[in-house]
């Protein structure tokens, strides 16, 4: 799933006023309650690494390489003997952070021209509009692989080659969702007070599309995950010995035909999981605010 | 009317294909450093250089070099690998085969399989259940971790499937291609039975469905002949833009199975720098995904005459 299989929502018929109903019936929704306790418990983990992981992820020696589960190594080592769960715990930061820097990244731009074309319309809208749609015609992974081409491999090429083809996806929604805001009685109320327009996006508008943006957000952090761990599985992104879930998947492949699969195994779970968590908790948002996937 | 609205799409497509050469060719113009360096691909020496500025006109502006370049790519001619010393349509001539088996076979898997599934989970209350936690499983399962699962499991233990490589001749390619398309396959096929499911639910509480019934026609044929017919255009839709997807999950999987295809030389000529092989590839690929983008579209027309209206 790349990015270009990021679903688009469309814009709820109304977005509510009923903030404080909706926040305490999604805490009353298991599942979304699950995925971001998940969630978090991931961003605790990469946060508090080197003070809850039992080992360094770089100290290991090949002698005691691609050993087993036990209580010295509680998911084994790799073939290098690095403890797995150690490696496991450190992956979570750049597993974590490359996603999170696309998602800002694309989200500060997305909503920002988003919003500004909503709001003047015209010429400037179809602009941006158009250069969307060509953006859509280059799947995220090839626009990356051509970036690590012109700038070399690492985590900052292929971040901000993704960042560029998520944009769109975050500028769709919101647009849409920002040209009916302002169509509503209050944008006429602020303009007619005399707030300048960008005090008018910025304090009101933005708020009200605010909810579809989390949501997209959400859904879009699970595909740039996979994404991103891809680039490092192909050895585009970061570089060995970062610990780095997409990475240890490829590292690990080699010990597969040996009959140790654990490293592979152990990281593919962790994006698995994580990959869920981001796509339960996005669908249950969505679903509070009456949003369908389309 | 609609030969107007298909003369608009193509237009919007030839447009789309032009901005994305430009930028591909465009790309080695941004890059840090010469593009005669860039296109040396790292250690060359000077001379080499200053012969391939010579040789590529690249003293001339851009307008000019763009225009050779596409001139050439419309008449064939990919341009020249500097890393090999060879034309970049000779190093992928026999390569492209591998690669269009493999997505065709993953977008049957894609078709067949994710209807299927779909079908079966709106119709069966309680093995839907089970295929919806399924199916959102795969939706997460990135394809190099589905491949790595598959080989531990069919290639390493059971031994059922090579591990590595694409294979010669029908046969051979369907046995050594066959994991490589499940794990190309696995998440889009989940993406479509959820969107099937979606789709027969929908249909199936409509008044039509519900007037079929009254009117005592058997459960099997109201499905067939009112719910899947309507279900149908948008799962049509949606599985033709996976198909699309498929080309850039191809890169990831060809490389995960060692398959000599157009994905895995494009992961190598972007890991050596080898540019000129880079924008060759990147624009087969994108010009194809275009390309069924737009089929897609048009084929949605021909499947909805409601969209035909509103479009036009």
């Amino acid at each position: 799933m790349s990015a270009t299989a990021a679903p688009v929502l469309a814009p709820p018929p109304a977005a509510g006023a009923r903030r404080g109903r909706r926040r305490s019936t999604l805490l009353r929704d298991p599942v979304a309650v699950a995925a971001g306790l998940f969630i978090l418990g991931l961003v605790a983990v990469a946060v508090l690494a080197p003070w809850i992981a039992p080992y360094s992820p770089s100290a290991g020696s090949i002698l005691s390489g691609n050993e087993g589960i036990s209580s010295a190594h509680w998911l084994g080592t790799d073939s290098f003997g690095r403890d797995l769960l150690s490696r496991l715990i450190f992956g979570a930061r750049l597993s974590l952070l490359g996603p999170a820097l696309i998602i800002a990244i694309s989200t500060l731009v997305g909503a920002t021209l988003a919003i500004a074309a909503a709001w003047i319309g015209g010429w400037p809208d179809q602009v941006v509009s158009r250069v969307a749609d060509i953006l859509f015609a280059f799947p995220g992974l090839i626009f990356a692989m051509i970036a690590v081409s012109m700038f070399g491999a690492g985590l900052i090429a292929p971040v901000i080659a993704l960042s560029i083809s998520y944009t769109p996806y975050l500028m769709r929604v919101v647009r849409a969702a920002a040209i009916q805001q302002r169509a509503l009685p209050y944008v006429s109320a602020c303009y007619v007070e005399g707030l300048p327009a960008w005090k008018i996006c910025l304090r009101h508008l933005l708020p009200n599309v605010a909810p579809i943006l989390l949501v997209q957000a959400t859904l879009s952090f699970g595909y740039a995950l996979v994404d991103l761990a891809a680039i490092s599985y192909l050895g585009l992104g970061v570089q060995p010995p970062a610990a780095e879930w997409g990475l240890m998947v490829s590292e690990g492949q080699s010990s597969i035909l040996a009959g140790h699969p654990q490293e592979s195994l152990a990281a593919g779970v962790m994006i698995i999981l994580t990959v869920v968590a981001f796509n339960l908790l996005g669908d249950r948002l969505a679903s509070r605010q009456g949003m369908e996937l389309a | 009317m609609t030969l107007g609205l298909v003369g608009n799409r193509l237009v919007s497509f030839a447009v789309t294909l032009f901005v994305a050469s430009v930028v591909i060719y465009g790309a080695l113009y941004l890059a840090p450093g010469d593009p005669a360096t860039l296109l040396a691909g790292g250690h060359a020496t000077p001379s080499v250089i200053a012969s391939i500025a010579r040789q590529e006109h690249l003293n001339q502006p851009f307008v000019v070099r763009y225009w050779d370049w596409l001139a050439g790519v419309l008449h064939g001619n990919l341009g020249e690998s500097f890393l090999y010393k060879q034309p970049v349509a000779s190093l992928i001539g026999g390569r492209v085969l591998n690669t269009v088996f493999l997505v065709v076979y993953a977008s049957i898997l894609i078709i067949v399989g994710g209807v299927a599934l779909g079908l079966l989970a709106a119709l069966r209350r309680r093995t839907g259940v089970v295929i919806t936690v399924g199916t959102s499983i795969g939706l997460a399962t990135p394809s190099f971790v589905a491949a790595i699962i598959l080989i531990t499991i069919f290639a390493v233990n059971l031994k059922w499937f090579p591990v590595f490589g694409a294979g010669t001749g029908f046969a051979g390619r369907l046995s050594h291609l066959t994991l490589p398309a499940i794990a190309l396959a696995l998440s889009w096929l989940a993406y479509t039975a959820q969107l099937t499911r979606a789709a027969v639910h929908e249909e199936l509480g409509k008044e039509h469905v519900e007037t079929a019934h009254s009117r005592g026609i058997k459960q099997r044929r109201v499905v067939s002949r009112h719910v899947v017919r309507n279900a149908m255009i948008p799962i049509t839709t949606v599985s033709g833009l996976t198909v699309a997807g498929l080309i850039a999950g191809d890169v990831v999987v060809e490389q995960a199975f060692g398959i000599n295809g157009l994905g895995s030389f494009l992961v190598q000529s972007a890991l050596d720098k080898d540019f000129a092989s880079v924008q060759a590839v990147a624009l087969i690929l994108v010009t194809a995904f275009v390309v069924i983008n737009v089929i897609v579209d048009l084929w949605s027309l021909v499947l909805d005459p409601r969209l035909r209206a509103r479009a036009a």
